[in-house]
């Protein structure tokens, strides 16, 4: 034990004299989650949209009124005709137009029914998937209440969102980010630090000291477990006070998840360790092979339904997806353990078949 | 000897951050020279090499190479040197001929010329039967040889050879010095760093570095008798104790 | 029985033969040397030693103990300094110490009087950082650390390779005082000089042991004559040298150059004669004994005619 905690405090003292690896361990989540919080952002805010009114009743000029408090729109112009509004998209005043018909508060009150048409600018897909989504959500909002009272329908573009009634996209960026932070961390650092003590050749004296490999192998990974979980709650407290991003299930059972994430990154890590000889390859397999699945193939940045077939099933190999559903059902669903219970098992099923791996690979000699 | 200076150095700083590998350098070398550069590893001797051959620019000082400014003229000065670095400066997987080839293309050799010159150097190294292997496949000794040859093919005026018989055997470590002999003859400058003490014997003028500063710097029988010296080791071991006593005071 | 004990040792890289049929004998508490140049197999025999890797055929015994089967036993009693400046150069001078104390399970203070006289020298630096410290000290330290456990096998690959000459005397008596407290000693270099300090040595060539023995015995085993050519101009008399009749070789040795004929029928004045007639006159000449070195070529000459 006494050999064991002097290992750990060896590697506490690596971290923490590293520089270089302090920015990536604390500032690098940091920035990460700020920079997709911001800078990368999916989200509709102020989004300039015009007007076609060829009714102007007191139902179009509430909607528009509406349509202009939204946080989220900004109605800077009206146009006469679509040539104009046409003219508005290319000089790009406006991302989307919404036409009221002719009579419309009169269909509404014969027909129950009235026809909102609503033009985007599809130069940029996302953008205009969102907007229309939102401008559905207002339009609904106001039929309802007009239900209340009366008995009229809006058209309806789009069913409500659920568990996202914003469309917010912090809510997939925070479970996404935390994802590969995880795996940057704990398999990036971890696998790197074994590769350094056998490029400086410190672990041929390892090697020959009486430390099992067991215990050089835990020395080497408990200090990035340690760290991550600091960065699991960083992460998740930035989430929640910046951006907003609930937590309604139990906080217990959403950090046991990620330290069993973190536990099969830190196998990974390990075992791109025993496979390389230099810092430089673990760093280049690392990345192109765990850091950059986790990103593209997770359902992070691309949703899985819209892959091709192929990478959609490649998907099931990445340990990231599932840790998302786990956590995604945690956090915004607020589902217990029953719900995800086959993930958690396919992930510590992974898991275990990686340790064994790695432990299996790890060399207690120098070939 | 030819008293005519082809390395002129005075004040030479060089640091990396707070550290200052060269501290002060003085010396001169001159012309058809074998000049030795003695000290522990770390004592600054590959940096000061290092910014003689325009790897490198100094923090402050003046030093000329073969009549040319290392701040200026680092293109001119690159013309004119030979370098043959720590470990290996040959391409493991090309054989010697490709090897050869290359360097001499990257100074601008004629291919006629570099046809006369390469079955010039096969038969005076007797190297018919390993111009066409890889030279991962050769033998230390043979590396260092030919990486030697390489590095004087285009005949450069000074060539600067960094610790060049570390690891050879005894054998090949003297072939080694008769190569430099004859490259000294054709009048070629030579700056060489070694650990062995007796290679420091075939010096013309030797310096002894220790800590980033120049300890010592003249001809082996000038520093014998300034040591009162029966050899090179002895004067070594002197100059050291000396710095130790200053250090300690 | 010795406490390293090899017999016929083989080691393949593909077709490169690192150790071939290698045969080894170190005594308990014996100064053992392993002299040979660069590719030589000192670094593969000390790796075999220490159960770093395994040998393709052969047997070996160290310490009593198999480091092909019995290697976890075999590691408690080793202490190792690879070729490589193998410390952590993030660490300062004691924190390195007190974790490799700390990974054999003892303390600094426990072992304490073992490393006395070595650590005496750098403590005064004990918070500086192992990367920052010169190549003498650096070295005091890896010693250090590899004692720091009393281990019965001190392994050292090339311990005073790239250090100054000065800094490598030092580190030559340190041994012989590690020693003294009745560690065996096994200690790999490429400077010939340096085997005369060992009481055993073995030299290396291509995988094989070329000879055996202590320095001396090693050196009486020669037998022709050398004559020493003291002279200013070594380049150009040793031109002239190789072409003296009946020369066995002629080579440089420092500010000397040894002459060996092939056979004994030549003279002092013989050789005076001869340089005489290639206009060198400052010559002294003198018979002198063998050295290692004068041994390790007259092996590669010889070798090399096969």
């Amino acid at each position: 034990m006494k050999r064991f905690s002097g290992f750990l405090v060896k590697e506490f003292l690596h971290i923490l004299r590293d520089r270089r690896t302090m920015l990536i361990l604390f500032l690098i989540p940091i920035f990460q989650i700020l920079i997709f919080g911001y800078v990368v952002k999916n989200e509709v805010k102020d989004a300039k949209i015009g007007i076609i009114d060829l009714s102007h009743d007191n139902v179009t000029e509430e909607i528009t009124a509406r349509l202009d408090a939204a946080v989220d729109f900004r109605v800077v112009r009206e146009y006469q005709t679509y040539e104009e509004a046409e003219a508005g998209f290319r000089a790009n005043e406006i991302k989307a137009v919404v036409v009221f018909a002719d009579n419309f508060a009169n269909d509404m009150g014969k027909y129950r029914k009235a026809d909102v048409q609503i033009l985007l600018d599809a130069s940029d897909p996302n953008l205009a998937n969102l907007i229309n989504s939102y401008i559905s959500v207002i339009l609904n909002k106001y039929s309802a209440e007009v239900n209340k009272t009366g008995n009229s329908v809006i058209v309806s573009t789009e069913p409500r969102m659920w568990f996202n009634e914003n469309l917010h996209s912090a809510y997939m960026f925070v479970p996404g980010t935390m994802a590969l932070i995880l795996m940057l961390i704990t398999a990036l650092m971890s696998s790197i630090s074994i590769a350094r003590e056998k490029e400086t050749g410190t672990m041929e004296i390892l090697l020959v000291s009486p430390l099992r490999p067991i215990q050089i192998i835990l020395g080497k990974l408990t200090p990035y477990a340690v760290l991550s979980i600091v960065n699991v709650v960083s992460i998740l407290v930035i989430g929640n006070v910046v951006f907003g991003v609930p937590v309604h299930g139990s906080w217990v059972l959403l950090l046991l998840v990620s330290f069993l994430f973190i536990l099969l990154a830190l196998s990974l890590g390990l075992l791109v360790s025993t496979l390389v000889k230099t810092q430089q390859t673990a760093m280049f397999i690392s990345i192109l092979g765990l850091m950059l699945p986790t990103m593209l193939l997770s359902g992070f940045i691309f949703p899985i339904e819209n892959m091709p077939v192929i990478l959609q099933y490649l998907s099931y190999i990445v340990p990231a997806k599932y840790f998302l559903i786990i956590i995604k059902s945690i956090m915004l669903k607020g589902l217990g353990l029953s719900y995800v219970i086959n993930e958690v098992l396919i992930l510590f099923g992974i898991t275990l078949g990686l340790i064994a791996l790695s432990v299996y690979k790890f060399k207690v000699r120098l070939e | 000897m030819n008293n005519e200076n082809i390395i002129e150095v005075e004040n030479l700083v060089k640091k990396f951050g707070d550290f200052t590998a060269n501290d002060n350098l003085c010396f001169e070398v001159r012309k058809s020279e074998i000049f030795g550069f003695l000290g522990a590893n770390g004592a600054g001797k590959t940096t000061a090499i290092k910014i003689l051959c325009g790897l490198l620019f100094p923090t402050s000082g003046k030093v000329m190479v073969a009549g040319y400014d290392v701040y200026k003229e680092r293109n001119k000065i690159r013309k004119n040197i030979g370098y043959m670095s720590q470990g290996f400066s040959l391409y493991e997987d090309l054989t010697v001929k490709e090897n050869i080839e290359f360097y001499a293309g990257i100074y601008g050799l004629k291919r006629t010329e570099i046809k006369t010159r390469f079955d010039d150097l096969v038969s005076k190294l007797g190297i018919e039967e390993l111009k066409d292997k890889f030279v991962s496949d050769l033998p230390l000794g043979w590396k260092q040889k030919i990486a030697f040859s390489v590095a004087i093919f285009h005949k450069p005026q000074i060539v600067f050879l960094d610790e060049p018989t570390s690891g050879v055997d005894p054998i090949t470590r003297r072939q080694f010095w008769d190569l430099i002999y004859e490259a000294v003859e054709s009048g070629i400058t030579v700056f060489v760093t070694t650990h062995y003490l007796d290679e420091a014997e075939y010096c013309d003028r030797v310096c002894i570095m220790a800590e980033g500063r120049i300890d010592a710097i003249g001809s082996p029988d000038e520093l014998k008798s300034k040591y009162k010296s029966e050899n090179m080791d002895e004067v070594f071991v002197k100059i050291a104790r000396g710095t130790n006593k200053m250090n300690n005071k | 029985m010795a406490e390293i004990e090899i017999y016929n040792l083989c080691k393949n890289y593909g077709d490169v033969k690192a150790l071939d049929n290698l045969c080894l004998s170190v005594e308990k508490n014996g100064f053992y040397g392993l002299i040979g140049p660069d590719g030589a197999g000192k670094t593969s025999l000390m790796r075999i030693i220490t159960s770093l890797i395994l040998p393709d055929s052969g047997e070996i015994s160290v310490g009593g103990l198999d480091p092909v089967k019995d290697y976890k036993k075999l590691r408690l009693k080793l202490g190792y300094m690879p070729g490589k400046f193998s410390l952590y150069p993030d660490l300062s001078v004691e924190e390195n110490l007190r974790f490799f104390a700390g990974v054999f399970g003892t303390t600094i203070n426990e072992n304490y009087h073992l490393i006395k006289s070595i650590y005496s020298q750098i403590e005064p630096f004990k918070n500086r950082r192992a990367g920052k410290l010169s190549g003498g000290m650096k070295q005091k330290l890896a010693l250090c650390c590899a004692l720091i456990h009393k281990p019965e096998i001190l392994i050292l690959d090339e311990p005073t390779t790239g250090v100054d000459a000065v800094s490598r005397r030092e580190f030559w008596d340190m041994l012989n005082e590690i020693r003294s407290y009745g560690i065996t000693i096994l200690v790999s270099t490429p400077y010939m000089e340096e085997a005369v300090l060992c009481d055993t040595v073995s030299l290396l060539f291509k995988g094989k042991v070329v000879e055996s023995g202590t320095p001396k015995e090693i050196t009486s085993r020669y037998s022709s004559t050398i004559y020493s050519v003291k002279t200013d101009n070594i380049p150009l008399a040793l031109k002239v040298l190789r072409n003296i009749p009946g020369l066995m070789s002629v080579n440089s040795f420092g500010q000397n150059i040894h002459l060996v004929f092939k056979d004994e029928n030549h003279s002092e004045q013989e050789i005076t004669n001869f340089l005489t007639a290639n206009n060198i006159l400052d010559a002294e000449l003198s018979r002198i004994k063998a050295g290692i070195e004068d041994s390790f070529i007259d092996y590669i000459l010889k070798e090399n005619k096969n």
